[in-house]
């Protein structure tokens, strides 16, 4: 077995979230090791288009989040803006009939009373926005807030200047704790590793490594797939999307639902979201939901149905049953951080997260209430569905 | 049968020869795969088989199937490029693209498949493979048997692996000049194999002829050679070829440059498991798992060829036969009886029992990724550099997935099925076939189209579940470009 | 010694096709790729980072190196789609589609 390792804090979780909870703590001056047991990014993280978006949020708490992610972000992008691909290329909500448009323009009003800038714009105005829109929309709202990175590139560039040692293919298998009950480090299956602190960024998997730790956390995975075109001049300019998407982000429900998200990239091909669906870990190939991907998108840009598709993948959004991640202390395990559950935002909750996280790690006043991401606001259900039991 | 080489062939002739209908579809305008590629009709050729080996076996296969064609008992869908299958309430559906254009969608239902998908050519890098003039060595060689032309007049065939012999005879008995065949194999393992290789008399007889062609046109055999640079401006001039010392390294001071316009380049073959990895099917490493019937885990879907491990035309044939004879007995609720095909397991144990022996004997430079500078083009479609590849792994990668994540090696055009092998060999990555649920491009317009739901009457397809005939449903091409 | 004598061919009247404004000409059967190869051409792409010119690598669908532009259709591969009497065949630049 390897030698201990000893460090302030161990975050459990390479993906996006871990590397920023790892890059906001070497910040703080804390000395962190990332154990992963796959290699870095190879959650749901790899499987994400990078979107950083306020417009996809209702006013409350997870806009707040978002609205300091994204300032952390711009932060980030002055020193590693190429080398993770970070786009400030602004997010565009269209409706498609007046009824959707007038929803969508009562949702914008309150997001301009919570700070973001959202600029309506009229039918007649969107050509020039976005000039292969298909014609006959009600209306739209610019979102110039909304921005993007190649999340792989954004985790792995984090990690690497975080300074934070990395450990990849390592799976934790217990968390240690000490006579006491608090948390004393990580056991892996090459060695443990001892911190006063650990981190669960598990993503989707982060029930799992609350479970190591003796407490419930009910993450759920939401499948998604992406579908990826041929590339292509620059023929969809923002991050395009049809106003049910918000609404379909804010659902319950279990069966597939589909409302496009099209943009195009700076590597040129165009990425199609999003399908939503709870299926458990179900890897399998869906074509019922790749078709509806297509149909949306090609109902969005006409000009897509002659483009073709060269790739299409899945991905897990770590999901918990009221829409918001968590983050912070766990009352129930002194030591026990969690900074997971962020659904389909966690790219862009990223830096907020991270940051959010380092400071109360650094037992500093944290920039927002966290009152609101308490990781045991849940009911303790001994019953509940766990995440591989709930495959259809 | 999904492919019309000597597997799909196989496949499909013994199972129409026991009552079932069977559709064969396949991307070649006529049958006959990779192997049995032959001129286009309008050439005319009236010696085709100056380009092939084993022609009565080909003549035979084509009769035959010729025959249940007319019988109505072979479908046989041309110029059908698939891109999916999946299994629809237990029935294996294939989607795919008719024409050369690819865009017009057809889908066949069916109570069983056979995935007879074959092979491609598996290219290590090196300096200067991507100059106009470097070929894969299969590419010089279908281009010749199909389109009756050569790239260059003066070629250089390299790498490693059976593969050279034919395409180095059949570029000079097509009147290119060629001026090296370059083979990283090491001669004395052929010999230290002697004996099992003395159990295989007709595959010694087929290597003694090609050594005979390669003689008779003066071809110099460089073995335990290596190319380990292409060299020109726009186009290939020359290329370095060196020889290998005991640990597959090239020995310095041994580097000599041969003048050439094109370089026939092969490092073995790997099989298509896109179809079967998306189905399912469990995979081995990069070949299809299946049983002693060609059945794959997957229920109703069997696979044979090249597909479940590179072995060549007689294993392929042998794998199809065996396939076809299961299906027939499984589609009638039938246990298959073992006895009636055994002749053709003993030709699969041959012809596996010489496969391995080929990958014992073929390999390439135990270090060939040391010739793979920082500024050589790794992933072709995106032009990812060895360097940017090797950096990866500080980031963090330790499998392909990541390292296409990180770097864009295999995210482009031919999704990493040209570069996988390098990408692997230079991170220490496991060579795993990547997930690619689109077998070929598919045209948006043409997947936003549900042929289940159609929003034109149409007819729909048809199940005969008395015996197993799939049907075409023919959908309308939605794939109109802008 | 050449292929069509190797295989006795008796190849059907050519046609005409151009490439890149220039005429050359093909024979019934040819993909695109075997009509530029007869023609002497070998590269009919550039790629879209370094500019490199491209041809044909695989022949046989897989690599798409050899993706080229005929009658104004992008991205086609010239080793699989079948040369027609009158084709515009051009180089193609980058990803091929005008920006």
């Amino acid at each position: 077995m390897a030698k201990p390792l000893t460090c302030d804090v161990v975050i459990v979780g390479a993906g996006m979230t871990g590397a920023a909870c790892a890059f906001y703590a070497a910040r703080a001056g804390l000395d962190a090791v990332l154990v992963d047991r796959g290699p870095v990014a190879g959650g749901t993280t790899g499987a994400g288009e990078g979107n950083l978006l306020v417009s996809d949020k209702e006013p409350g708490p997870e806009l707040e989040l978002a609205l300091l992610s994204g300032r952390l972000w711009a932060e980030l992008a002055e020193s590693l803006g190429p080398s993770v691909e970070y786009e400030a290329k602004g997010g565009v909500v269209v409706a498609a009939t007046p009824d959707e448009l007038t929803a969508l323009s009562s949702l914008a009003a309150g997001q301009r009373d919570a700070g973001v800038r959202a600029e309506p714009v009229a039918a007649d105005e969107l050509p020039d926005l976005e000039p292969h829109l298909a014609p006959g929309l009600a209306g739209a709202v610019h979102y110039p807030q909304d921005a993007q990175v190649m999340p792989t590139l954004a985790a792995a560039q984090l990690v690497r200047a975080s300074g934070a040692e990395l450990l990849t293919g390592r799976p934790v298998l217990e968390v240690l704790r000490t006579a006491g009950g608090a948390v004393r480090g990580v056991r892996t299956d090459r060695g443990d590793v001892y911190a006063p602190a650990v981190v669960n960024a598990a993503g989707t998997w982060g029930g799992e490594v609350a479970a190591l730790a003796g407490v419930s956390l009910p993450v759920l995975p939401r499948r998604g797939f992406v579908l990826v075109t041929e590339p292509l001049p620059r023929m969809v300019r923002h991050k395009v999307y049809a106003a049910d998407y918000v609404a379909d982000v804010a659902s319950d429900s279990a069966a597939l639902q589909t409302s496009p998200v099209v943009e195009g990239t700076a590597a040129g091909p165009v990425l199609i979201g999003a399908t939503r669906e709870r299926v458990g870990f179900d890897r399998s190939f869906s074509l019922p939901a790749v078709r509806a991907l297509a149909a949306g998108a090609t109902r969005l840009f006409p000009f897509l149905a002659g483009v073709r598709a060269i790739r299409s993948y899945l991905g897990f959004r770590p999901y918990l049953p009221d829409h918001l991640p968590a983050i912070g202390p766990d009352p129930r395990v002194p030591g026990l951080f969690h900074a997971c559950g962020h659904e389909g935002a966690g790219i862009g909750l990223a830096t907020g997260t991270g940051r959010l996280t380092a400071q109360v790690l650094a037992e500093r006043t944290p920039d927002l209430d966290l009152t609101p991401f308490r990781p045991d606001r849940f009911p303790a259900t001994h019953d509940e569905p766990r995440p591989a039991e709930e495959a259809q | 049968m999904i492919g019309a080489g000597p597997a799909g062939l196989a496949a499909a002739l013994a199972a129409a020869a026991r009552g079932i209908r069977v559709t064969v579809i396949d991307s070649g305008t006529e049958a006959g795969g990779q192997f049995y590629r032959r001129p286009a009709a309008e050439f005319g050729a009236r010696r085709p088989q100056a380009l092939h080996h084993q022609w009565r076996t080909w003549e035979r296969l084509r009769d035959a199937l010729a025959r249940q064609v007319r019988l109505g008992l072979i479908t046989h869908l041309t110029d059908h490029h698939v891109w999916l299958v999946e299994r629809q309430s237990g029935s294996p559906t294939v989607h795919a693209l008719r024409g050369p254009l690819q865009e017009e969608p057809v889908t066949v239902r069916a109570d069983a498949l056979v995935l007879a998908t074959g092979g491609y050519e598996k290219v290590l890098p090196f300096p200067g493979w991507t100059l106009p003039g470097v070929v894969t060595a299969g590419g010089a060689q279908a281009m010749l048997k199909g389109g009756l032309v050569l790239p260059g007049r003066v070629a250089v065939v390299a790498g490693t692996g059976p593969l050279l012999l034919p395409v180095a005879a059949g570029l000079a008995a097509a009147g290119a000049e060629v001026a090296a065949l370059v083979d990283s194999a090491v001669p004395k393992h052929f010999l230290r194999h002697g004996g099992r290789f003395a159990a295989h008399p007709a595959k010694l007889l087929e290597g003694a002829r090609y050594a005979a062609e390669l003689a008779r046109h003066r071809i110099r055999v460089a073995a335990h050679h290596t190319v380990t640079a292409a060299h020109g401006e726009d186009r290939l001039e020359f290329v370095t070829v060196a020889a290998l010392d005991a640990d597959g390294r090239v020995r310095p001071g041994t580097e000599r440059r041969i003048p050439c316009d094109t370089l026939a380049v092969g490092h073995g073959l790997l099989p298509h498991t896109d179809l079967a990895e998306t189905l399912g099917c469990r995979l081995d490493g990069t070949r299809v798992h299946v049983d002693d019937e060609q059945r794959t885990d997957v229920p109703g879907v069997w696979a044979a060829g090249e597909i479940t491990g590179i072995g060549g035309a007689a294993l392929s044939l042998a794998e199809g036969h065996i396939a076809g004879r299961s299906v027939a007995a499984r589609l009638r609720g039938r246990e298959p009886d073992r006895g009636e095909w055994s002749p053709a397991a003993r030709s699969r144990d041959t012809a596996r029992d010489f496969a391995t022996l080929l990958d014992a004997v073929y390999a390439p430079p135990a270090h060939w990724a040391e010739l793979i500078t920082d500024d050589t083009v790794v992933c072709r479609c995106e032009e990812v550099t060895g360097g940017a590849v090797r950096a990866a792994v500080g980031l963090g990668a330790g499998d392909l997935r990541t390292v296409k994540l990180l770097t864009r090696a295999g995210m482009g055009w031919c999704q990493g099925r040209m570069c996988a092998p390098a990408v692997a060999g230079l991170t220490g990555c496991r060579l795993e076939p990547s997930r690619r649920p689109f077998a070929r491009p598919v045209p948006l317009g043409v997947l936003a189209q549900d042929p289940d739901h159609p929003s034109a009457s149409e007819p729909k397809g048809r199940l005969d579940t008395d015996t197993g005939a799939p049907e075409a449903n023919r959908a309308p091409s939605k794939g109109d470009t802008p | 010694m050449n292929p069509y004598r190797l295989v006795r061919a008796r190849p059907e009247p050519a046609f005409t096709v151009t490439f890149d404004g220039r005429e050359i000409e093909a024979l019934p059967g040819q993909t695109v790729a075997a009509a530029l190869w007869s023609a002497g051409v070998t590269a009919w792409r550039t790629t879209r980072g370094e500019g490199r010119p491209r041809g044909v690598f695989c022949g046989i669908g897989v690599c798409f190196d050899c993706l080229v532009t005929v009658n104004d259709r992008a991205n086609t591969r010239a080793c699989l789609v079948p040369v027609r009497p009158g084709d515009t065949i051009r180089t193609q630049d980058g990803i091929g589609h005008e920006g």
